[in-house]
């Protein structure tokens, strides 16, 4: 195998600089832009590197994770206001009195403050289908901006003064200049553990939310949990830029944290890009540039004053979400002189631990007596059947039949109303398609759920989920590469397993729907199962590829896996099935050998109607 | 608080909630035939009662503009469908509602006094001015990308709602105004005075549910609406034509948000960002009927009208703060009825 782990070959168009090298430059750049640039200037970017730092959140939120807050602005008030009142107020509770004076006890409150707040939040509307979320949060956005501007300990809507400066290591930060090199610390430190949380298991896991509740949940992501992290570190960021925002202003009020500016944090992630880490601090530069220009000239040209700005923006924001989904960020980067190649895999590996393989011909798994019904209709009525290691069992049925219903009760997708399910000798029945992935039964989907815009390799990977355990943090400090060269060396495997080995870095969606169906079984192999669960993978494949399929089960036959097929093209069950359950009206008319099968009168009237 | 307070908050709860009622049906309309979450329904409102005050006052009414605006917008696109399509066939229609139209309305707008039309003359203006943003709106901002998924239809609209407060500024000002009720007149039944107006709203507002109902029930068009929000594909293949649905759908939306802006504008000051927060409120409504079921909005509706008359006597302050917060637990209350994975689209 060794060839099967060298590093990318020669890419095409290998000019301009390294992403490390663009990145080097940059960061010289931010250093040295004090230095060259106008107090006021400054005092600007200061307040860029912050919104970016919320607007890093949405990437992270919307962007990637598909949920969308409109909210931000009040995790960013949150931070601002504990700070304020942790370091300014005399009469702190004595829990408290350690935090009192201290613009560093306040980011502690603050951010204890924000978790409380996203998790109760979080856990009531992140259970909901995509758009309450943002309904929720455009609700409570509105509910704590009257509050802060009603609660007299909050001064009202004049607001807190007297803040003091951040010190650290006894240097006040007063100057903008200098609280420049904070902000920018803290943003580029943020879009580092972004990135790096985004390129490991964690991360793949995080994309997994926008391939699909269900496909997630088969690879074994914890989808609930999934959605919670992004939604707190999106918050977390928030309050931390409320805290800078609250000691760079020396003084709070309530309009920063309206829901105005939680709209425009949004508009942020969505113009610079939000689909990528760079978009949020593209967009934040864009607005905050945009705003303070139009501030000036607007007002003018329509001879009245007041914040004429958001017309355009509004506007803005509609052309950008018409004609360029994936905002700013991906245009910048087909000007910038960068070529990124994709990171060599480690040939001298050991493979992952696998799971003890149940004995060839012992029987995995056992449906017993399955019905489903939902309302009046039975869809399944009493189905039984059973998969044993080593044997490729296929699951045929004209259209209607009821295969589907009958492979999401195996999978754990769906509850069966009466009967049980055994795999591997335990009773499955109700319990998550994740704890059954878990086990070891993985699957494939009949519409081939995939991330198209991701490589075929971290598609692949990501059914490796439950093979790696490193969490969040590790994934944001990058402490888990050893694991994750392993996983993805596993995910390479794999794809050459599976035969796509020339394909590994191509864009998922790029390739043909055959070869998608492929990359979908190569995935489920991934999770190092004993039964796999194939939902029609030969649909749409042409003859040498439905050659090629049959060779690659043939071989997992022979490995002792157990293979469940629910298929439609005859030809292809009957060269290679051990065994032929077929199904009509939610019942099962027959068993057997496929010779036998294809001779049994109800079979023959099932497929070719009556015969005369 | 006495027997006849709670009276007097009732009756004020159920006078809002009626308008909330109103606004609730829209937005659920709007969300079940379109999928769009019309956060601009409140803007509606907002620009019916400020025409409404400019034509009180004599003066000229900024929502011409944006008639003449979003006219100009709809042809410069329907030009290029028709360009790209070769396709002339109704180019007629779309030139007399988008340009003749709103043509017409500014010469009337700059032609007449207002102030002498009478109230009745102005709020058929009114409804002349309003009533065709809806479908412009839909053309130009929604019909693009129909078929995005919900959050983005979702930020679309909130883009077009900010963009609508900025231009509301523009056209009306950061003065609010009240209008002339209808009905000057109070009643006295026992302990409470009811206003006229009141009798109004409440009237109004069951007439209007009463006439979509029969338009949902009797017509061609409400039934292809109906069989849109069962199911889309369903009726595009019927014939239903999906963005003729959208923008009546808006016209629906917009018809109804201007009414109910006429309705309040004399019992509350409106300002040009008032719009957002009364269509919330809606929202509010709209949410606990999940969105689909009119009857449970309209309940809600009244709930919040309720909620929001009886936290304005105990806690006026914190008025907003109780009636947004009662959106968590109606979110934890309808995500314990909903039960996990379902197939989403994208």
């Amino acid at each position: 195998m060794t060839k099967a782990l060298s590093p990318a070959g020669p890419l095409a168009g290998q000019r301009g600089l390294p992403p490390r090298g663009m990145l080097a430059a940059f960061v010289a750049l931010v250093v040295l832009a004090p230095f060259v640039l106008r107090p006021f200037q400054v005092s600007l970017l200061d307040y860029i590197a912050l919104y970016a730092l919320v607007a890093l959140g949405l990437v992270l939120l919307t962007g990637i994770g598909g949920l969308t807050s409109f909210g931000q602005a009040a995790f960013v008030g949150l931070g601002a206001y504990a700070t304020a009142v942790v370091t300014t107020s005399q009469n702190l509770p004595a829990w408290l009195s350690w935090a009192q004076g201290s613009p560093w006890g306040g980011l502690v409150v603050g951010l204890a403050l924000t978790l409380a707040a996203a998790l109760v939040i979080g856990s009531i509307t992140l259970r909901l289908s995509g758009h309450y979320l943002p309904l929720g949060t455009i609700a409570w956005g509105i509910s704590l901006f009257f509050l802060f501007g009603n609660l007299e300990w909050l001064g009202g809507h004049t607001g807190m003064g007297g803040l003091p400066p951040i010190s650290l290591f006894g240097f006040e930060l007063i100057d903008p200049a200098h609280f420049y090199y904070l902000a920018w610390a803290v943003l580029l430190a943020a879009i580092w553990m972004i990135s790096n949380l985004l390129d490991s298991r964690e991360g793949r896991a995080i994309r997994a939310l926008r391939g699909g509740l269900v496909m997630a949940e088969a690879m074994g992501v914890d989808t609930s949990r999934q959605k919670m992290v992004i939604f707190v570190v999106a918050a977390v960021l928030a309050c931390v830029a409320g805290w800078m925002y609250a000691h760079l202003q020396r003084f709070v009020n309530p309009s920063p944290f309206g829901i105005n500016i939680g709209i425009e944090y949004l508009f942020m992630a969505v113009i610079g890009g939000s689909g990528y880490v760079w978009g949020a601090l593209v967009g934040a530069l864009v607005i905050t540039l945009a705003k303070q220009w139009l501030q000036d000239w607007l007002p003018q040209l329509l001879g009245q004053s007041g914040n004429f700005e958001v017309i355009v923006f509004g506007l803005l924001m509609v052309l950008v979400l018409h004609r360029a989904r994936q905002g700013l960020w991906p245009i910048v980067l087909r000007w910038a002189p960068v070529t990124s190649s994709p990171r060599p895999l480690d040939p001298t590996l050991e493979p992952l631990p696998q799971r003890p393989k149940p004995q060839r011909g012992s029987v995995i798994l056992e449906a017993r007596e399955l019905t489903k019904r939902f309302g009046g209709l039975v869809a399944n009525d009493k189905m039984s059947l059973t998969v044993k290691a080593g044997e490729i069992l296929a699951l045929i049925g004209p259209n209607g039949a009821g295969k589907s219903t009958l492979f999401n009760q195996l999978s754990g997708v769906d509850t069966p109303t009466e009967g049980k399910i055994l795999f591997l000798g335990e009773d499955v029945t109700g319990k998550t398609s994740r704890e059954i992935a878990r086990m070891g039964m993985s699957r494939t989907f009949q519409h081939v759920r995939l991330l198209s815009n991701r490589s075929v390799l971290e598609n692949v990977a990501l059914g490796a989920h439950l093979r790696g355990r490193a969490g969040i943090f590790a994934a944001m400090l990058h402490l888990e590469r050893r694991e994750e060269a392993h996983l993805l060396a596993e995910a390479a495997r794999q794809i050459e397993r599976v035969g796509l080995w020339e394909h590994r870095f191509s864009e998922a969606g790029a390739l043909a729907l055959g070869q998608q169906r492929i990359v979908e079984i190569a995935r489920a192999l991934c999770a190092d199962p004993c039964l796999l669960l194939l939902d029609e993978p030969a649909a749409g494949l042409r003859h040498k590829e439905k050659q090629a399929l049959a060779e690659l089960l043939d071989r997992l036959r022979a490995e002792g896996m157990g293979i469940l097929l629910v298929e439609h093209d005859m030809d292809f069950v009957m060269g290679l099935a051990d065994r032929v359950v077929v199904m009509e009206f939610g019942q099962k008319i027959a068993e057997g050998l496929p010779e036998e099968v294809q001779q049994n009168p109800a079979v023959l009237e099932a497929y070719l109607g009556g015969v005369q | 608080m006495d027997f006849s307070i709670a009276l007097i908050l009732t009756q004020d709860g159920i006078v809002n909630g009626a308008v909330y009622v109103l606004l609730a049906l829209a937005l659920v309309l709007v969300f079940t035939v379109t999928r769009i979450i019309f956060i601009p329904q409140g803007e509606f409102v907002a620009f019916a009662a400020l025409t409404l005050a400019m034509l009180e006052n004599g003066r000229f009414p900024g929502t011409v503009w944006l008639v003449l605006a979003g006219g100009l917008a709809v042809c410069a696109m329907e030009a290029r469908a028709l360009v790209a399509r070769h396709d002339w066939h109704y180019r007629v229609q779309v030139l007399g509602w988008n340009l003749a139209y709103p043509l017409v309305l500014w010469a009337l707008a700059a032609t007449i006094d207002w102030r002498e039309a009478g109230q009745w003359g102005r709020i058929a203006f009114t409804l002349a001015l309003i009533v065709p943003l809806g479908p412009m709106m839909f053309r130009v901002f929604f019909q693009p990308i129909a078929s995005a998924p919900v959050l983005v239809l979702l930020i679309v609209a909130v883009a077009v709602h900010v963009a609508l407060v900025g231009l509301g500024l523009w056209m009306f000002g950061a003065e609010g105004y009240r209008t002339l009720p209808l009905w000057d007149e109070n009643f006295l039944v026992g302990p409470l005075r009811i206003p006229g107006q009141a009798v109004w709203v409440l009237g109004a507002s069951l007439a209007l549910i009463v006439l979509l109902a029969q338009f949902f029930s009797r017509t061609i068009y409400g039934k292809a609406l109906r069989a849109t929000a069962v199911n889309r594909n369903g009726a595009r293949l019927m014939g239903i034509s999906p963005n003729l649905a959208g923008r009546l759908t808006l016209m629906l939306a917009a018809a109804i948000g201007a009414v109910s802006g006429i309705l309040v504008s004399p019992i509350t000051t409106i300002y040009y960002d008032t719009g957002f927060l009364i269509g919330l409120k809606g929202f509010v409504a709209a949410i606990i009927g999940g969105l689909a079921a009119y009857p449970a909005a309209a309940a809600g509706a009244l709930l919040v009208g309720l909620l929001e008359s009886f936290s304005s006597f105990w806690a006026s302050a914190y008025k907003e703060v109780i009636v947004f917060t009662l959106i968590i637990p109606v979110l934890f209350w309808r995500s314990l009825r909903t039960h996990h994975v379902e197939e989403e689209e994208e």
